[in-house]
Formats: C-alpha cells, sequence, structure tokens
C-alpha cells in the first residue's frame, strides 16, 4: 500500500460531529478507565508487575523468530499444523485453503485482529466460505457491514437503538428491544450458527513458547465454543503474541484483565495445548495455527520494538482524549487510537497513513495506562521526526535559526505582538494555514494591555542602577 | 538563592503579567531573580514536529544562555518539561553535551514546583478577594514535571471553600502544540469538554501552570461566549495575596 490510506482531519470533522458516537465512545471508554482505575488500586502490586511485563516481553522481541520457532515446534509435537505466513495476503490464503480442502463452506469466528488485519473474511467470502462473527460486538458490526473501531469492544461506537434497529432489520427481531432481549435474539441466532459450522476461527492473546499453548480470553465464552463444537479450528496469530513460558501466563493475563477492564480475570479463559487427543473429550480434531509475520521481524530489530510488546487490552485507547472525541473509524485501520497510531504507519506504511503521528496531543495518558509500559508518546514524537526527515523542508532549518537567534526572535515576537494587539485588522480575511485552524474553534489571542515583560524589566533595570 | 527566569514564548508574546507576577513572588520569597535576556523559546514547536535540526539549534542556545544559571525557574510546565525530559535526547552521541544538557535539566524547574520542592512553601495566606477559582491541571504539570495536588493546595488556602476542584482534571484540554492547528476540529472539541467542565464549577477565574493552555483556552472561552471567565497563571493569584 503506497498511496494515502487515510487522511485523518477528513475523516475526524464527521467523526467529532457525531453526537451519538460520541456519547457511545466516551461512555464505554470512561466506565473500561474507572474500571480499570478501581481494579489497580486494590491490586498493590500493580506496577511492579508492569516492570515484569516488559522485561519479560524484551525478552521476546530481542529473540522473535527464535521464539517463534520454538513455539512452532512445541505447538507441532502437541499434534497441530503449523503454518508461517510472511505477509497478510499469505496468511489469509492459507486459512482460506484449509477450509477449501476440508470442502467446508461455514465457518465461526471468535474476535480476532490479526484476522481483521489480514482482511480474512473477505477471502474466506471468496473463496466460497461463509464466516461468523461470534463475539456479540464483532457480530453487530458484520451485520452493519463495518468494521470493527475498538481493539476489544469493537461496537463502542453503537449505541442500544441501533443494535435494536440492525437486529430488527437482520434477524427480524420486534423492534426497540431492550439489552437483554438483544442478547438472547444474538445467542439464539450464534447457537445455531456454531453447531452448524465446519471449521473455528480464532486468534490469540497468548501463544507459550515453552509449551505451544495457545490462550484465548473472552467474556461470552464464544472462544470456548469455536473451539469446541467445529471439528477444525484454525488459530491466527502474530508471532508478538508469544510468552515464553507457561509461569508467565498469570503474570500476563492479570496485566491484560485488569486494564482491559478492570476485571480481575476474563469469563473464560480458554487454553488449548494442541488438537484433541484419543480420550479427550473437548477441543478441535484438527488444529491449525497460522503464525503471521508482517513486519514484525524487523519492528522487532528497530526502534519501535516496544510496540510489539502490545496486549491488546485497549487501555491506551480508553485514555486518550483524541480517541474518545472521534473513535476507531476515523483511523480507518485495525489498529486504532495511540497503538494504532504508531503501528499503522510502521505495518502499512507512512504513506498510507501520514496524519496519525499527529493525532496525540502528547498528554502522556496512554503511557500511564499502558501494562507494559510501551513508551507511545515518545513513539509518537519519534515517527514525527522520520516523517520530517522524509521531506524536513529548509524552511524548518533556517525557522530554527532565527529562533536561536535573539535579536531575530525578538523582532519576530514584536511584531507579531504588535499585530495582535493593535493590527488584528490585518489578519482579517486571510485563509489558509496556521491561522485559519486556530480560528476555526478560537479567537486569537489577545496580549495583556501594558509594555512587554521585557520593556518593564528593562525599566526595572534602570531603575535600580 | 539567585535563579534565572525562564520567560517562554507566550508570556513575551502575550501574557507579561503572569511573568511579572511571578517575579514579584519570587522576589517577595526571598530569591533574587535575574532575567538573561538573550533567551529565546525551548524548541518545543520543532520538537513537537520532528524538526530535530531546529529543535538541536534551539537547546544548544538555551544551554548557552542558561548554564550558568543555579536554577532555571519556568513559567509554562510544557517548557520546563521540554529543558528537563527532552533535550538530552536530541544529541544521542554526544555524551558530554548529554550530561550538560541532562545537569541543567535536573536545575530546571516549573514556579510552582520551585516554591514547593526547593522554596518550601507550604503556607499562603488567603487571598483579599473572594472569588469562585479552579484549576486547570495541564498534562506537562502532572506527567511531565510530576506535580500533583500541589497548585491545588496552594489555591485551597487562598480561596477556601470558593476553590472547586475541576471534573476530569486529568483530561487534556486539546492543545497539544502543533496539534491545535493540525486537528483543529478534535482540539476543538476537548477544548469544548474542558470549558464545560470549567463551566459547571461556577468559577468566575481559572488558574493554571501551562501558558499555551492559558492561551487555548482562552481564545475558545471568548469564542463559545464564556469571555467572563479570567485565565491566569497561579503567580498572578499569589502576587495578588503577596502585594497586600
Amino acid at each position: 500500500m503506497n498511496d494515502r490510506h487515510n487522511n485523518f482531519r477528513k475523516a475526524s470533522v464527521s467523526a467529532v460531529a457525531d453526537e451519538v458516537l460520541g456519547a457511545a465512545v466516551r461512555k464505554t471508554a470512561e466506565l473500561f478507565v474507572s474500571m480499570r482505575a478501581a481494579s489497580i488500586a486494590e491490586f498493590a502490586g500493580f506496577e511492579d508487575l508492569r516492570d515484569w511485563g516488559r522485561s519479560r516481553k524484551l525478552e521476546v522481541s530481542g529473540r522473535l523468530e527464535e521464539f517463534a520457532l520454538e513455539f512452532a515446534n512445541r505447538v507441532e509435537a502437541a499434534g497441530a499444523i503449523v503454518h508461517f505466513a510472511h505477509d497478510a495476503a499469505e496468511a489469509a490464503d492459507i486459512a482460506a485453503g484449509i477450509a477449501v480442502k476440508q470442502g467446508a463452506c461455514t465457518a465461526v469466528k471468535s474476535k480476532s485482529m490479526t484476522a481483521e488485519e489480514i482482511s480474512l473474511n473477505e477471502v474466506m467470502m471468496q473463496a466460497g466460505v461463509t464466516v461468523t462473527e461470534t463475539d456479540l460486538g464483532e457480530y453487530i458490526i458484520q451485520l452493519a457491514g463495518e468494521k470493527p473501531s475498538h481493539i476489544i469492544a469493537p461496537a463502542i461506537h453503537k449505541d442500544r437503538n441501533q443494535v435494536a434497529q440492525l437486529f430488527h432489520r437482520f434477524l427480524g427481531t420486534a423492534p426497540g428491544l431492550d439489552v437483554d432481549s438483544l442478547v438472547r435474539a444474538a445467542r439464539k441466532t450464534l447457537r445455531d450458527r456454531f453447531l452448524a459450522a465446519e471449521i473455528g476461527i480464532t486468534g490469540a492473546n497468548f501463544a507459550v513458547a515453552e509449551t505451544g499453548t495457545l490462550v484465548l480470553v473472552t467474556n461470552e465464552g464464544n472462544g470456548r465454543m469455536t473451539t469446541t463444537l467445529p471439528p477444525v479450528q484454525i488459530a491466527i496469530m502474530g508471532i508478538d503474541k508469544i510468552i515464553p513460558k507457561i509461569s508467565d501466563l498469570p503474570g500476563f493475563l492479570t496485566l491484560l484483565t485488569r486494564s482491559a477492564t478492570g476485571q480481575t480475570i476474563s469469563s473464560y479463559v480458554t487454553i488449548i495445548t494442541g488438537p484433541r487427543k484419543p480420550g479427550e473429550e473437548e477441543g478441535p480434531e484438527v488444529l491449525h495455527v497460522v503464525l503471521l509475520d508482517n513486519g514484525r521481524s524487523p519492528l522487532a530489530r528497530g526502534p519501535f520494538r516496544e510496540i510489539l510488546h502490545c496486549l491488546h487490552c485497549g487501555a491506551c485507547l480508553n485514555h486518550c482524549p483524541v480517541y474518545r472525541a472521534v473513535g476507531g473509524h476515523a483511523y480507518e485501520s485495525v489498529y486504532t487510537g495511540p497503538m494504532g497510531d504508531v503501528l499503522s504507519p510502521l505495518l502499512w506504511g507512512m504513506k498510507a497513513y501520514p496524519d496519525l503521528p499527529d493525532a496525540c496531543t502528547l498528554c502522556g495518558r496512554c503511557a500511564e495506562a499502558c501494562p507494559v509500559r510501551i513508551p507511545l508518546p515518545e513513539y509518537h514524537r519519534k515517527l514525527r521526526i522520520l516523517r520530517a526527515e522524509g521531506q524536513t523542508p529548509w524552511t524548518a532549518g533556517a525557522s530554527g535559526a532565527i529562533g536561536a537567534n535573539p535579536l531575530l526572535y525578538r523582532a519576530n515576537l514584536g511584531l507579531l505582538r504588535q499585530i495582535l494587539a493593535h493590527h488584528k485588522w490585518l489578519l482579517n480575511g486571510r485563509t489558509g494555514g496556521a491561522l485559519e485552524a486556530w480560528t476555526t474553534c478560537r479567537e486569537l489571542p489577545r496580549p495583556k494591555a501594558g509594555p512587554g515583560f521585557r520593556a518593564w524589566w528593562g525599566d526595572r533595570e534602570r531603575g535600580r542602577l | 538563592m539567585q535563579i534565572s527566569l525562564l520567560l517562554t514564548c507566550t508570556a513575551d508574546l502575550l501574557y507579561p503579567t503572569s511573568a511579572r507576577a511571578g517575579v514579584e513572588v519570587l522576589e517577595a520569597l526571598g530569591v533574587e531573580v535575574n532575567f538573561p535576556r538573550l533567551q529565546t523559546c525551548c524548541g518545543q514547536p520543532w520538537l513537537n514536529t520532528g524538526h530535530q535540526e531546529g529543535a538541536r539549534r534551539l537547546a544548544l542556545h538555551f544551554l548557552e544562555v542558561f548554564e550558568r544559571a543555579d536554577a532555571v525557574v519556568a513559567l509554562s510546565s510544557s517548557c520546563a518539561d521540554t529543558v528537563r525530559n527532552h533535550y538530552a535526547e536530541l544529541f544521542p552521541d554526544s555524551p558530554a553535551l548529554r550530561e550538560r544538557l541532562e545537569a541543567l535539566g535536573h536545575r530546571t524547574y516549573e514556579f510552582c514546583e520551585f516554591l514547593h520542592t526547593v522554596l518550601g512553601v507550604n503556607k499562603i495566606a488567603a487571598h483579599p478577594r473572594s472569588a469562585r477559582t479552579t484549576y486547570h491541571s495541564s498534562c506537562r504539570t502532572l506527567r511531565g514535571i510530576g506535580l500533583h495536588g500541589v497548585a491545588e493546595g496552594y489555591l485551597a488556602q487562598m480561596f477556601g471553600d470558593d476553590f472547586v476542584p475541576l471534573a476530569e482534571s486529568e483530561t487534556c484540554c486539546g492543545f497539544g502544540g502543533s496539534f491545535s492547528i493540525k486537528l483543529p476540529e478534535i482540539s476543538g472539541r476537548l477544548m469544548a469538554d474542558k470549558l464545560r467542565n470549567i463551566e459547571a464549577t461556577g468559577a468566575s477565574q481559572v488558574a493554571t501552570l501551562d501558558l499555551s493552555c492559558l492561551t487555548h483556552l482562552s481564545a475558545g472561552a471568548e469564542r463559545l461566549g464564556l469571555g467572563r471567565i479570567r485565565f491566569l497563571h497561579l503567580a498572578e493569584l499569589m502576587a495578588e495575596v503577596m502585594a497586600r
């Protein structure tokens, strides 16, 4: 993807104006923020746990390919079939190929952002396989023909009324249902899909290198149904999801669920080591694991390495003022909010997402919330540097020279002060650039009356002498 | 005790009264204030837009002007944060320069932080004029400088029950430097949310430690018909107490 894919300002204009979206996003994000805060307040060792999580993740990202191989060997030894995918298209083709070879035409899927990253549903559809999303939020947006707008709450941008209308239209339910009735309606429809599905598609929240174990975290039990009812499971995971040892799992689960929703643990944790073995009653008969690189191994060797540590908890989104103002769709990417600002240009190129490094006020709340301390504000700055290096106009250097020259600096500031204080008319009717942008929502600033500080100081000095 | 005042561009351009008040407060507390006239900008506009070369020039100029100071006191948190937390990283290949910048960073303080941590000011008298007052805590005050509750403590002493804390005080006001003009619609939305919270306190004046937020919020308040609310640097309210 070399062309510009996202114009964030353009996309944000309509999002900011959408009151339903704004209220829905803010309500849920605020709920997540307060539940996280309460959960961490009662957990004394959380800051230490964050340090531990970061250090464990640094070990993984420091030897990412080795860990991927170790995991592949273990999961293969446990009886799974492993596929390595270099990029998104290859991963989607592998998954679709498995389905076609099985002669499958229906699949159920538990929530997976990696599957979104590789546009799996579209590729499966083209291969003649109908994929039904089974996470309630994902199901809602699948009905609406939209993309997820939050990494753990894909339908965060919709309110109950909108969901009731969707269900009325697509499932034939009565109009204006309450939340409980909507959930029942979805459950009834999805139950049939689970029972009929020939393939279950999942992601992985964690993959344990030591044991070849896949871990799925859900609150609706759909992960368990997806991995239990269909005979074949395809798990698609980025190689960044690996953790070294099974003994690391409790710590990472705690970091994930407390940061995401404030839960001590999610309602369901599905732990799968290989396919169903003789004598076992549950689990898929055949397990395929697709290990996706898609730019991750070069990232692990570069200056943005820690972005691969992301647990996909969504805390940075929930705490981000920009995300809360626009929701996820304005980012026009699978990954949104602060982690998406960083990851999207790195995965798909700065040309595709040139504005996202600017979608940040550098307020720093994301860094405070990140369970593995990814330096997100610093990464935004670094991306801005990379972008500027590609296109630094000579004016940036020249303006630096002016700024560092006391005489020129004072002359410029003095002129601007005079204009703002006495000659605003000079700016009247002038549009374009910074002036127009500033006055979109603000008046021009007005200097306080009286002498400037330097003049006052000068008078005082002379008085002292 | 001698300090060098970092005026900041905003005070230089728009708010000389804030800087004068800062000088008055410091002097009333027995501090000798120097004003190095050759100072310019701390370099944030370059730093935050990724223009490393410009940022380096400004950092070097800053070092030249301020290196001999015992301490530097800045009237905006974001400028103090820039000097303290972001200068050294501009020179990854010059350990000697980094060391000098880090040492200078350690001696650079935000105004209120300086009062609290260096001068040990805990008590301040009541303000002569009662007025419903709230406080906007800037992101850089909280997460750059790491100052929590100090300004609020001073304001509560000055205004008693007339000091009303602001709801959602951890949330950004939407200024963000270049952000304010790159994404003005989002900036305006965050600003309106902040101003709504300010309005809900019933305050007639808002104190802050960051003149950049102040510029953005006061210009926004004027647009939204809230021009009656005064936006001030904390130093101005303190100077009024001390002048009594």
